[in-house]
C-alpha cells in the first residue's frame, strides 16, 4: 500500500490539526503524490457532505422565543432602582397628596354647589317659597333676627331691575342660613347667605362659581359670610345682583 | 486569573448562549432523533447552564461548556440511558479494528450521494461516532474543543474520529457500488 504512513495522518491534516511544520511537509507531499491528493480530495468531499447533511434540524421560532424568554435577565432591584423608587415616592408625597386633596376639595365644592342649586329649585317648586313675603328689605331683614345666628344687609334695589320677593330660613349641612328670592324679568334668583366659618370645610375664600351647573351661580365670601347667588337668569343678571350685595 | 461568571454584567449569559441556539438544537436533535425530546433537552440545557453560569470560568471555552452540559443532560435522560446501555461509549477504544481502506478516487464520487443518504448513514452511526463526527464536521470544533466537550483525551478524539469516518464510509460504500453497477 502506497503512502500508508501519510494516509494515517491524512484526516488530521485535513482537519488542520497538524503542527505548522508538519502541515507544510504534508502540503508538499500531497501536491506531488497522485494517490494522496486523490484521497485528500475524496476525504474533503466526505467532510463537506457530512457538514451539509449534518445541518439538518432547525428550531421553531416559538421554541426559540420560549427559551430566549427563560434566559433573559430579570429586572433586578439595583441600588439605582432603589433610589428611583424612593424619588418616585417623594414625588407622590409632594405632588400626589396635594393633588388628591385638591380633587377631594373640588369634589366637596361641586357637592355644595349642587346642594345650593337643589335648595333653589325645591324652594321655588314649593307652594310657599318664602316665609316672609315682602318687597321691602326693611321688613325682610328684621324677620331673620333671632332665627339665624348672624346679621346681614340687603341692598337697595330702587335703581335696579331686581325686585325682592321675600325670604325664608334654610339649612345647608345643618347650618342655618338666609334664603332670599329676587325677581328679574320674570326670572327668580335665589340668594343664600351662610356663616363663612361653617362653609370653610367645604369652600375656601377663592371658591368661584362652577361651570357645570344648569344654573348660573356666583359665590363669594365677604364680612365673614358666604353668599351664593343662583338662578336661571342670565349670567349678567346674576352678576348684577351679586354686585349689589357686594357693594353693601 | 479567571473571572467568575457572576462578575459578568447582567445579560451576558443570554448574549453568549443565544447565538449557539440553532446549532445546539441541531446537535440535540441528532442525539435524540426526536423533535419533542430535542426541545426538552435544549430547554433543560439552557436552564442548567443559566443556573450554573456563576461557576463558568470566563476565558474557558463557553461553546464547549454548553455542549458538554447538553451532552451530559442527554446521557442522563431516559433516551440517553437507553442508548448508552446498549452501546458502551468507549467501545471504539476496544472495538475491532476496521479493515484499512485503500481510499481510491472512487470515493470522490461520495459527493454524488444526496444529503438524505448521508443523513441516514449518520443517523445509523453509534452515538459516540455520530456525536464526534458532528462536532468536528458540522460544528467545526478543534480537537481540543471536542476533547473538552466529550471529556476525553485528544488521542481518543483522533482515534474515535478516524473510526467514525471509516464506519460512515463503509456504510455509504454499498450504495455507491449499487449506483455504479
Amino acid at each position: 500500500m502506497v503512502c500508508e504512513s501519510w494516509k494515517e495522518k491524512l484526516d488530521t491534516y485535513l482537519d488542520g490539526e497538524l503542527s505548522e511544520s508538519e502541515m507544510r511537509t504534508f502540503d508538499a507531499h500531497v501536491r506531488s503524490c497522485p494517490s494522496c491528493s486523490a484521497d485528500a480530495l475524496a476525504r474533503t468531499q466526505m467532510k463537506r457532505a457530512v457538514q451539509i447533511a449534518g445541518k439538518r434540524f432547525t428550531p421553531s421560532p416559538d421554541f426559540r422565543k420560549r427559551v430566549q424568554q427563560s434566559v433573559a435577565p430579570k429586572p433586578r432591584r439595583s441600588f439605582k432602582f432603589g433610589w428611583a423608587l424612593a424619588a418616585a415616592f417623594v414625588v407622590i408625597l409632594v405632588i400626589g397628596l396635594p393633588a388628591l386633596n385638591y380633587l377631594r376639595t373640588q369634589s366637596a365644592r361641586n357637592h355644595v354647589f349642587s346642594e345650593i342649586a337643589d335648595l333653589h329649585v325645591t324652594t321655588l317648586a314649593s307652594s310657599s317659597p318664602v316665609d316672609v313675603v315682602s318687597t321691602d328689605r326693611h321688613t325682610v331683614k328684621p324677620w331673620f333676627q333671632g332665627r339665624i345666628p348672624f346679621a346681614f344687609n340687603l341692598p337697595e334695589l330702587q335703581s335696579s331691575e331686581f325686585t325682592l320677593l321675600g325670604g325664608s330660613m334654610t339649612y345647608l349641612d345643618q347650618t342655618p342660613g338666609a334664603h332670599l328670592i329676587y325677581d328679574v324679568r320674570k326670572h327668580h334668583i335665589s340668594v343664600f347667605i351662610f356663616p363663612e366659618a361653617a362653609m370653610r370645610a367645604r369652600l375656601d375664600e377663592n371658591s368661584v362659581s362652577p361651570k357645570r351647573l344648569p344654573f348660573n351661580l356666583e359665590t363669594w365670601s365677604q364680612g365673614g359670610l358666604r353668599y351664593f347667588v343662583v338662578g336661571d337668569a342670565n349670567a349678567a343678571d346674576i352678576d348684577s345682583l351679586a354686585r349689589l350685595f357686594k357693594s353693601q | 486569573m479567571w473571572m467568575r461568571g457572576e462578575s459578568l454584567q447582567s445579560g451576558s449569559f443570554e448574549e453568549l448562549a443565544m447565538p449557539l441556539f440553532d446549532q445546539l438544537y441541531n446537535f440535540a436533535h441528532w442525539l435524540t432523533q426526536n423533535r419533542d425530546e430535542s426541545e426538552d433537552l435544549v430547554q433543560e440545557t439552557y436552564a442548567k447552564a443559566l443556573k450554573g453560569f456563576s461557576s463558568f470560568q470566563l476565558g474557558t471555552n463557553f461553546r464547549a461548556w454548553m455542549y458538554r452540559i447538553l451532552r451530559n443532560t442527554f446521557l442522563t435522560s431516559r433516551s440517553g440511558l437507553r442508548v448508552t446501555s446498549t452501546v458502551p461509549l468507549d467501545s471504539d477504544e476496544h472495538g475491532l479494528e476496521l479493515a484499512v481502506e485503500n481510499e481510491t478516487p472512487e470515493t470522490i464520487l461520495m459527493s454524488r450521494f444526496d444529503s438524505h443518504q448521508v443523513q441516514t448513514a449518520i443517523e445509523n452511526l453509534p452515538l459516540h461516532y455520530r456525536e464526534i463526527l458532528l462536532l468536528c464536521e458540522v460544528e467545526e470544533m478543534s480537537y481540543h474543543e471536542i476533547a473538552e466537550t466529550l471529556s476525553i483525551p485528544i488521542g481518543t478524539v483522533m482515534s474515535r474520529l478516524s473510526r467514525a469516518r471509516k464506519t460512515l464510509r463503509a456504510a455509504l460504500r454499498p450504495q455507491f457500488q449499487q449506483k455504479t453497477n
